[in-house]
């Protein structure tokens, strides 16, 4: 039913966005943690440079990651040295791209969700003997699991129509980079492959369809136990 | 900063290495400065080892927060809490141990239990070893057995207290810290749960500190007591002595102020349904029948308004309960000029009465004169 090519994209499509949310889930996590229970100097900032890939042009963002973990960048030369290492034109590049425009999404929600959480309850884990980081495992990230589960479908989203900056950064290769969003503006760019591009636009309508009424279902089904534990 | 009386240096670096099975043979004390806001907690007592404790005071009076410094959840600016030998905080020596590793049970104003765990994982999350073999003890003292498969979202009120209670019991903890754990009960639910934690502290060997504001609450579990007032420690010692105090009146109930006798039960009375009660003097009072065997002891409240006064024994009365007595002191209670406050001596026991100054003028009431005191109403509990 679907061409080799197209399989290739949806392939590749679902392995950089599972990358890119999967490097961002602890960092993600610890910052919104943070940025929940904590008052510091600098959180506004920190808070600031967070969301920039909300609102920057993702151009931007895959223009600052090639002077920066580029191969002549201060980072990328790093990288390259120290571990072999190279990310742009890579797919593991794309999926940093991705993983940098949905981390804003993911920290948001876990954000909110870690603020819904009672204190008082982390307060009475800890004279039960648990410590911090019992605390943390057993009580508050299972309390803010839904919030948790809302960021990262959000992440994933977004990480998966990623087009600037892994266009910028990792480019346009196929079989390595091109995504279903590339492989469609390059069947949009050469003359006579309207139905191809329709085609792979179908597609990613489906896909977006699946992953919402996904997540959609997840939340039901959350929502569902907490229904029955109110009884 | 307060210059607290810091113990001597070897004692206060005993820490969390030797766990001392001591600890719970000793008791907590405490002398700490804390500032919040506008307000300044400053304070030093010492809480016994056996027993309840009652740590009362009016809203305000900084209860809560002293049991926030002992519980680690807030640190004091200075001063040390010990428990036994074992040094939970020492500012001097830079010693803060945190809540988890304190080993004091708490139960807080809310239950504060785990909504994702069913009952039975809430008892189990900060169940020691040591105490799992008092699983089923503690289980059925607190009445929660047919619970523990619920979640806690189901669980009324008082249940989940019990549930809180008994999660806090099971870490085997050195001291049972107690946050008002009757709030916002309603009235059969609150001397129900009060019953269950009055058992408690007669069946298991734990010392409880209970934080209060309800004179009716304290007179019917503690024994020994701390009154707060401020911030400040206005008076401390065993309950039925500062109730006997004429200048904590205002403290300790004001107009519904009460002082406790003992008695034993002598004699049920079936067809009148009444039981009679022996004072260790051999005088009798006659109560409403006590479903309980003779000879067990009672503690009886008796509200200082329904001790009437007269100069000797009258048949003419409707009062059963007519004692003879002798007037021991005579005072006043500030701020009130209308009523004099009595002790009266009966046998070994003391029991107070009020009265109107014109009352008083007129019977002549002198310290040290024979008196007849007619009791109206007794409560009573068994413990």
């Amino acid at each position: 039913m679907l061409s080799d090519a197209e399989w290739q994209a949806i392939l590749i499509s679902l392995k950089i966005a599972g990358t890119a949310v999967g490097w961002i889930m602890v960092p993600g996590i610890a910052l919104a943690w943070l940025m929940a229970r904590y008052e510091f100097r600098g959180k506004a900032l920190l808070d600031g440079v967070m969301h920039l890939p909300l609102v920057l042009p993702p151009v931007v963002v895959g223009y600052l990651l090639l002077i920066s973990l580029g191969r002549q960048g201060f980072m990328g030369q790093w990288l390259n040295h120290w571990f072999g290492i190279t990310l742009p034109f890579t797919w593991q590049g794309a999926a940093v791209a991705g993983g940098i425009m949905a981390f804003p999404l993911l920290v948001r929600a876990v954000r909110l969700s870690l603020e819904a959480v009672d204190v008082k309850l982390e307060a009475a884990a800890s004279t039960l003997g648990a410590n911090r980081w019992r605390v943390f495992f057993t009580i508050t990230l299972p309390l803010a699991f839904p919030g948790l589960l809302t960021g990262t479908v959000l992440a994933f989203a977004r990480a998966l129509s990623e087009f600037g900056a892994t266009i910028t950064f990792a480019s346009n290769i196929p079989g390595e980079t091109r995504t279903l969003p590339l492989a469609l503006y390059t069947l949009i760019q050469s003359p006579g492959k309207e139905d191809a591009a329709a085609r792979l636009c179908a597609i990613a309508i489906m896909i977006a369809m699946l992953s919402l009424l996904t997540s959609e279902w997840l939340a039901r089904k959350a929502k569902r136990r907490l229904r029955e534990r109110d009884g | 900063m307060a210059k607290n009386t810091h113990a001597p240096l070897s004692r206060s670096q005993t820490n969390a290495g030797d766990d001392a099975p001591s600890a719970s043979s000793t008791g907590l004390s405490v002398a700490v400065e804390k500032r919040l806001g506008d307000f300044t907690l400053k304070t030093s007592l010492e809480v016994p080892a056996t027993g309840v404790t009652a740590l009362f005071g009016a809203s305000g009076s900084g209860k809560t927060s002293l049991l926030r410094l002992i519980a680690g959840l807030d640190t004091p600016d200075s001063g040390f809490i010990r428990i036994g030998q074992q040094t939970l905080v020492d500012t001097q020596h830079d010693i803060v141990m945190p809540p988890h590793q304190r080993r004091l049970g708490v139960v807080f104003q809310e239950a504060r239990l785990f909504p994702h765990y069913k009952v039975r994982g809430n008892l189990a999350y900060g169940m020691r070893t040591s105490a799992g073999s008092r699983f089923d003890t503690i289980v059925a003292l607190l009445g929660i057995k047919p619970l523990l498969n619920r979640f806690p979202a189901t669980l009324s009120g008082g249940e989940a207290r019990r549930v809180a209670i008994g999660r806090a019991l099971l870490t085997d903890p050195h001291l049972l810290l107690m946050d008002e754990p009757l709030t916002g009960l309603d009235g059969p639910r609150k001397q129900e749960l009060l019953r269950y934690i009055a058992r408690l502290a007669r069946d298991i060997d734990i010392p409880i500190v209970y934080v209060s504001h309800d004179p009716d609450e304290l007179i019917a579990i503690a024994d020994h007591l701390i009154l707060l007032d401020q911030g400040r420690l206005l008076a401390h010692g065993p309950l039925d002595e500062l109730l006997l105090r004429f200048d904590l009146t205002e403290y300790l109930g004001g107009f519904d102020a009460a002082s406790v006798v003992t008695a034993t039960i002598d004699e049920h009375d079936h067809p009148y349904a009444l039981t009679q009660l022996r004072l260790e003097d051999g005088q009798c009072l006659t109560i409403p029948i006590v479903d309980k065997p003779l000879g067990t002891a009672l503690r009886l409240r008796i509200p200082v308004r329904d001790v009437a006064l007269a100069l000797s024994t009258s048949e003419q009365v409707s009062y059963r309960n007519q004692l003879s007595a002798s007037v021991e002191q005579i005072g006043l209670v500030a701020g009130n000029k209308t009523s004099v406050e009595l002790r009266l001596r009966v046998g070994e026991q003391i029991l107070r009465a009020r009265l109107t100054r014109k009352s008083f003028d007129e019977l002549k009431i002198k310290e040290g004169m024979p008196i007849v005191a007619l009791i109206r109403s007794v409560a009573f509990d068994t413990r």
